[in-house]
């Protein structure tokens, strides 16, 4: 039993008041001051995800080291692009650092130059921790940080390829093996699929908007693979971009769940869980709950592998986010936003990424972290399908500005094609009714 | 009478100057008042109608465009399905709270064993927060997993695809609106309801009147007025509903439960397009406003 005397409580307090200069001449010996932006306030807006969590659950060490008071906020993903567009279009923004959606705002960000170019505070070894390591940040990640005119107005802070997630019992219980091809997804789905038992072979988004990612995972096997040309144009109802169609219907009508037309990735992921469904495409951050026993029906019994090959080509969907610096911040508050970003998308919490199943960090000394990936609550397996599908993803959607608007008017032919209507005629009028807000948006860049 | 006007005018003479006096003296009093009717309604007003006429983006510029966003709009298809939804859900909305809000006041003006307490649990999703309550029913409407499926198949009926179908979302929405506003319609009503006098009743039943009698010419045409403010306020709610929707379909499946004030949300907040948007509020208002004088107006015949 602990009993405390004077003279232990005289060294407490010693030990205490040192403590601030022990941090200080520890980050001294790294030569580079954390505290140079010391009493500044920073506001950072967040997407609502398990990354997010992570970056507040550990906000105070950042504070700690830097003397910077953080005020973080997270907000449902499709609520937080709003709120920072009305907000940056206000000229000020409430915000020093923002979460950005790479795959969805990109383009919008970059063409109103809302957030700084981050290329002279990383040239900067003023301002830059030596550890920083730069080059450490995956060349794909990097990519999507930078726009078209070579600025980089986001640090990457992950970059999640889409995966296919697997219940083991139900393949093993008729022998069936993970499928290497959409074709041979689609024999396995469609053996695994019993109503009877309300059991489905495949599961995947199907409400408007949400849906285009699948139907997007498809095309990215075709020869075609993208949904937009070097001239920017549309090609959204080729014969490839059809079979795409064809494929997501048929695995929609055929194996999945009845009222899989209104489903997203919270009703896939329940389905799932609950040990309804075979197989099912989407992105790494939503395993999490999958491997908790308190919650899944597939704890230990989920399988990860990479999204099957397509007939020409073999791709998993690429998403991204990054950190940006409000243009509109105060000098002081972006060298402290800068601060903040290194903190962020630095190697300790890349690592806390990983280990905690929240999807693929932008970092790759993440994934050569053995230690956080054996002390995970993850199979190995995830970790391996993770890294193998990073190095085959390839961008999910088009990189323009009214990527919405993409998403939701193909998305409204695809959730008709699960109601029986003919793939070629659902994404002709679909692409007719997009190619005028695209060419309107190209012509305003 | 006309002496006293010649006494009264006098005096009459004398309270007119002290009136324009009052009136040019204590105008300021007014300005916070009229501050605030100019800041918060007729400025933002007189911006959204700017706005309407403007090809206006978020991130982008915007151009002058005249009236091109509201010719687009009455050509623009998804606009035109959105009214048609918009109504049908607005006419169901509205009927089914009012039939069973009147008919659930009618029964709970009677005295029968713990009529409070059923009362108050009849009024309790009234109370419930709208997101809340449509997170709740998102949850039970789930096709596998949902507690409603499970419900039907205990009644060996077939299970329905709720809000997961195009055929079958908008009557479950009304589902939710009526589960949720009747208790509104009740109260309103039950209101009214003791506010009857008993004379008419006694006088009938002396004359003879049967119990249906008597609530077909006594109680329906004395309950009008309050029946009236209950289908306004209803029309009003109906026609604007937006978080229920937002959070069980989001519009979907595909377009098929995209009212107009989802349309308006998608343009001005996910697509960016201010000033279509801002067209899409002129004619949304212009129609609620419509609506509202035409039921004031059947009020004021009624109290007549």
């Amino acid at each position: 039993m602990f009993k405390i005397t004077r003279r232990g409580a005289l060294q407490g307090a010693a030990g205490l008041l040192a403590m601030p200069a022990l941090v200080e001449r520890a980050n001294a010996q790294s030569a580079f001051d954390w505290k140079l932006a010391k009493g500044e306030k920073l506001e950072v807006s967040l997407t609502a995800n398990p990354r997010s969590v992570i970056l507040i659950q550990n906000q105070k060490e950042f504070e700690d080291l830097t003397g910077i008071k953080v005020g973080a906020e997270q907000i449902p993903e499709q609520q937080h692009r709003q709120k920072f567009a009305i907000e940056f279009s206000t000229g000020k923004p409430s915000f020093d650092v923002v979460g950005i959606s790479l795959h969805v705002n990109k383009r919008q960000v970059g063409r109103a130059k809302w957030c700084a170019d981050i290329r002279p505070m990383i040239a900067d070894a003023s301002m830059t921790a030596p550890d920083f390591d730069f080059a450490d940040f995956s060349a794909g990640a990097v990519a999507y940080s930078t726009q078209a005119d070579g600025r980089m107005d986001t640090l990457p802070e992950f970059a999640d390829p889409w995966i296919m997630y697997y219940n083991k019992d139900l393949l093993a219980a008729k022998n069936i093996a993970v499928p290497k091809t959409f074709d041979e997804l689609y024999t396995a789905a469609k053996a695994l699929t019993d109503p009877s038992k309300q059991i489905y072979g495949f599961v995947g988004r199907g409400l408007r908007n949400a849906n285009v990612v699948l139907w997007t995972s498809f095309l990215l096997g075709t020869q075609q693979r993208d949904t937009i040309d070097a001239n920017m144009k549309l090609i959204t109802d080729t014969p490839d971009a059809v079979w795409a169609a064809e494929t997501y219907a048929k695995l929609m009508r055929e194996c999945a769940p009845p009222g899989s037309i209104g489903f997203n990735w919270n009703e896939c992921q329940t389905s799932f869980m609950q040990g309804r469904a075979a197989f099912w495409i989407d992105g790494p951050g939503f395993a999490a709950p999958l491997e908790d026993p308190k919650r899944s029906r597939v704890a230990g019994k989920t399988g990860y592998s990479v999204a099957p090959a397509g007939p020409a080509h073999h791709h998993g969907a690429l998403f991204g986010n990054g950190f940006g610096i409000s243009e509109a911040s105060s000098p002081a508050r972006k060298k402290a936003a800068w601060l903040y970003l290194q903190w962020a998308s630095g190697k300790a919490n890349q690592v806390r990424y990983l280990a905690g199943g929240a999807g693929a960090p932008a970092r790759q000394s993440a994934f050569r972290n053995e230690d956080a990936t054996k002390g995970s609550n993850f199979p190995a397996q995830y970790f391996t399908a993770l890294s193998s599908a990073l190095q085959i993803a390839r961008p999910g959607l088009p990189e323009i500005v009214p990527v919405t608007e993409f998403r939701d008017t193909i998305g409204t032919g695809l959730t008709n094609l699960i109601g029986g209507a003919d793939a070629a005629t659902e994404l002709r009028k679909a692409t007719e009714a997009f190619r005028p807000v695209l060419e309107q948006s190209e012509r305003a860049s | 009478m006309s002496g006293n006007t010649a006494t009264l005018s006098p005096a009459g003479a004398a309270i007119a100057p002290r009136r324009r006096n009052y009136a040019r003296k204590y105008w300021m009093f007014i300005v916070p008042a009229g501050v605030v009717v100019v800041g918060v309604i007729l400025f933002p007003w007189l911006f959204t109608l700017f706005m309407s006429t403007h090809d206006w983006k978020i991130g982008g510029g915007h151009t002058f465009v005249g009236l091109d966003n509201y010719r687009k709009l009455f050509t623009d298809e998804r606009f035109l399905w959105s009214v048609l939804r918009t109504l049908y859900f607005t006419a169901m909305a509205v009927f089914f709270p009012m039939v069973l809000g009147v008919a659930a006041a009618l029964i709970f003006n009677h005295k029968f064993p713990l009529r409070g307490l059923a009362r108050t649990l009849f009024i309790l999703p009234m109370m419930a927060t709208p997101v809340a309550v449509a997170l709740v029913w998102t949850m039970m409407f789930h096709p596998q997993l949902g507690v409603l499926n499970w419900l039907l198949s205990q009644f060996g009926i077939p299970p329905s695809m709720w809000v997961y179908d195009a055929r079958t979302v908008i009557p479950t929405l009304v589902l939710v609106e009526v589960w949720h506003w009747t208790p509104l319609v009740m109260l309103i009503v039950l209101g009214g309801l003791a506010s009857l006098p008993i004379d008419p009743y006694e006088a009938a039943k002396i004359d003879g009147a049967s119990p249906l009698q008597s609530f077909w010419h006594i109680t329906l045409p004395l309950l009008a007025p309050f029946i009236v403010v209950a289908l306004i306020i209803r029309t009003i709610d109906a026609l604007k509903a937006f978080d229920t929707i937002y959070v069980i379909t989001q519009g979907g499946p595909g377009t098929s439960s995209e009212t107009i004030n989802i349309f308006l949300y998608l343009q001005g907040f996910a697509y960016y397009n201010m000033g279509y948007a801002s067209a899409v509020v002129v004619v949304f208002f212009s129609m609620i406003v419509g609506l509202a004088s035409l039921l004031l107006w059947t009020r004021k015949r009624v109290k007549a």
